[in-house]
């Protein structure tokens, strides 16, 4: 992305302080994609099996790039590489990614801080698509996609669709609407899901470790499904940056920026959705990472969503995969626990060194 | 003649069910120097919102260069007229100079981003309304008087024919308060930017503005040059206090 050229980033003066990395993005990036190619590596390596990095590297340069070179290791370890560990790996970066840029875009979308990919409804609305899933007596399966995946998704998109067309009756700012409605739907949806989980009996715990998130079933088709989603969303996020940026100082003032709010908003609100809705479906309901990461990145590069967007899709792949690794060396407990043990104190410590104020 | 910068034809506005601006006919022409007063109430800052866009009238018709402001792109009115915003309440830490950037975005080339052209009128902008100070600071620290000031670079920065302010000395000191006013008769002159610009400050706008716009209860009662706009009889009708609170210019002789 055009990570210089910004022009939030056209003045620069070195006073004040966070001079620094806020002045080197180019940088960050760099550093960034260092991380990726890491967690890659060690994301393959980790587990029941240990796998050199070295096998990692050759069967990755030997399967999908098409490099010439000599097999020496086992048909087992290049089954559990390729099979197992690498779609696992590659969506836990691609969840990350997807919550990361999804955060970034809700939290510019309604100017709030403490937004999140599920401020609106989402998660509950996931949430209840998957326990109504479990509940079912049908099994269906598409592309390796059950039915729980596909109710989540659903359910996401439903319940954002239904918060955005009642924000619209009554005689409140849509921003502050939409907020109070998300949350009013959200409520509601989750004791549609406390009520399904109690009637639940033994499926109960099939409905909450999806509820906990993790990538335990990570597949290439799921991972290779979701990715034109995400991906496509994103970018398109990203091309509308200057959107975001206008809506710093509020919906009048990015009307007299040149931004068509309106439009503007139900194109962002929808894309994110989308972002977020593929996220869930593929791997349950994972917290702290939108929240956290795009915040990390405004501290360091400012808020212009030109640099936060494309550096939160980067940061929370990488603290995903990470997240992924630990959940896994720590004896396989479910990652979503993860982020939010690593997630809350880091973001608070964050805050108290970073001394701006984050008040609502 | 070539048609009006700004024009209203008989407009009339609401919010919801209250009428607003009643039969509102304007022509401001490019290069004026406008102040817009009135009583808390009387249909200002609606009048701007018409102006700019915003709040579609009820009825009559709003003009930019002859051209009606609704059938504009956001974007194009965005180019030919520069809003002060009236409060900085940013979500997030922001640089005072991001701020000011911000006047950018709407000629801000998606693919090339900023070129020469932006950054020199960001720079300039901060140093015609003298904050360059205040750089490096998170915007949302700073005092309402320097936050006034900063949204005013912004504007400027955005470097639109027109510039329009509502109540933009408000929350300033008396210094800055006339500097600002300088500013506003500066770019004016130099730069030719037509000016609108809301001010409760009658002597004020007395002092600085060649034509003021009393507006009463959604009706422009009396338009032209201060002395004239501004008789004592007039003061007490609409503003009901006594006139000697109002300091008029002294003629030069």
């Amino acid at each position: 992305m055009a990570t210089h050229g910004d022009t939030l980033a056209t003045v620069r003066p070195r006073v004040g302080r966070g001079g620094g990395v806020r002045d080197r993005p180019v940088l960050l990036l760099v550093l960034g994609l260092v991380a990726l190619v890491v967690a890659l590596i060690l994301g393959v390596g980790v587990g029941t099996v240990a796998i050199d990095p070295g096998d990692t590297l050759r069967i990755v340069g030997h399967r999908f790039l098409g490099l010439d070179i000599p097999v020496t290791w086992s048909p087992a370890t290049e089954t559990i590489v390729v099979e197992l560990r690498l779609p696992r790996v590659l969506t836990a970066m691609l969840v990350g990614c997807a919550l990361a840029v999804a955060g970034a875009t809700f939290q510019g979308l309604l100017r709030n801080p403490l937004a999140d990919p599920y401020v609106l409804g989402t998660a509950s609305g996931a949430a209840l698509g998957a326990a109504i899933a479990v509940l079912l007596p049908v099994r269906l399966v598409f592309l390796e996609f059950g039915l729980i995946q596909g109710f989540a998704f659903i359910g996401a998109l439903a319940a954002i669709y239904a918060v955005y067309k009642l924000s619209r009756i009554g005689g409140l700012s849509p921003l502050t609407s939409l907020l109070l409605t998300g949350y009013a739907v959200g409520s509601l949806l989750a004791a549609g899901l406390a009520m399904a989980m109690y009637l639940s009996g033994a499926a109960l715990r099939q409905i909450f470790t999806y509820l906990l998130g993790s990538f335990d079933d990570a597949t290439w088709p799921r991972f290779l499904a979701t990715l034109p989603i995400i991906l496509i969303a994103s970018v398109a996020i990203m091309l509308r940056a200057r959107s975001l940026n206008g809506l710093l100082l509020g919906e009048q003032a990015a009307a007299h920026l040149g931004i068509d709010v309106r439009h503007e908003r139900r194109i962002l609100l929808a894309l994110a959705t989308l972002v977020t809705a593929a996220a869930v479906a593929i791997s349950g309901l994972i917290g702290f990472v939108g929240l956290v990461v795009p915040h990390v990145v405004r501290l360091l590069v400012g808020p212009s969503a030109r640099l936060v967007l494309p550096l939160s899709a980067i940061g929370g792949a990488a603290l995903l995969a990470y997240a992924d690794i630990l959940a896994r060396v720590a004896g396989g407990i479910p990652v979503g626990v993860v982020t939010a043990i690593i997630g809350a104190p880091f973001f608070l410590l964050i805050l108290r060194r970073a001394r701006t104020g984050y008040e609502v | 003649m070539s048609a009006p910068i700004v024009e209203l034809d008989a407009v009339t506005a609401a919010y919801r069910e209250r009428r607003v601006l009643l039969d509102v006919s304007l022509r401001i022409e490019a290069g004026e120097l406008v102040a817009l007063i009135g009583p808390n109430g009387a249909g200002k800052s609606t009048l701007l919102a018409v102006a700019t866009g915003l709040l579609r009238p009820l009825a009559g018709v709003v003009r930019l260069d002859g051209e009606p402001v609704e059938t504009l792109e956001r974007l194009e009115v965005a180019r030919r007229m520069a809003v002060v915003p009236g409060a900085a309440n940013l979500p997030f830490a922001t640089r005072v100079e991001e701020v000011v950037a911000l006047g950018r975005l709407p000629h801000e080339d998606p693919f090339r981003g900023a070129r020469p052209a932006d950054r020199a009128a960001i720079a300039g902008a901060i140093e015609r309304v003298g904050i360059g100070h205040l750089l490096g600071r998170d915007a949302r620290e700073l005092s309402l008087g320097e936050r006034q000031l900063v949204l005013i670079a912004m504007a400027v920065a955005q470097a639109a024919p027109i510039l329009i302010l509502d109540e933009p000395t408000v929350h300033l000191d008396l210094r800055h308060q006339v500097e600002a006013m300088e500013l506003l008769v500066d770019l004016n002159e130099r730069d030719g930017t037509t000016i609108i610009a809301v001010l409760h400050d009658l002597t004020l706008a007395a002092h600085f503005f060649p034509r003021l716009v009393l507006l009463d209860g959604g009706r422009v009662v009396a338009d032209g040059p201060p002395p004239e706009v501004l008789r004592p009889d007039r003061i007490r009708e609409v503003f009901g206090v006594d006139p000697g609170f109002v300091r008029l210019p002294q003629p030069t002789a």
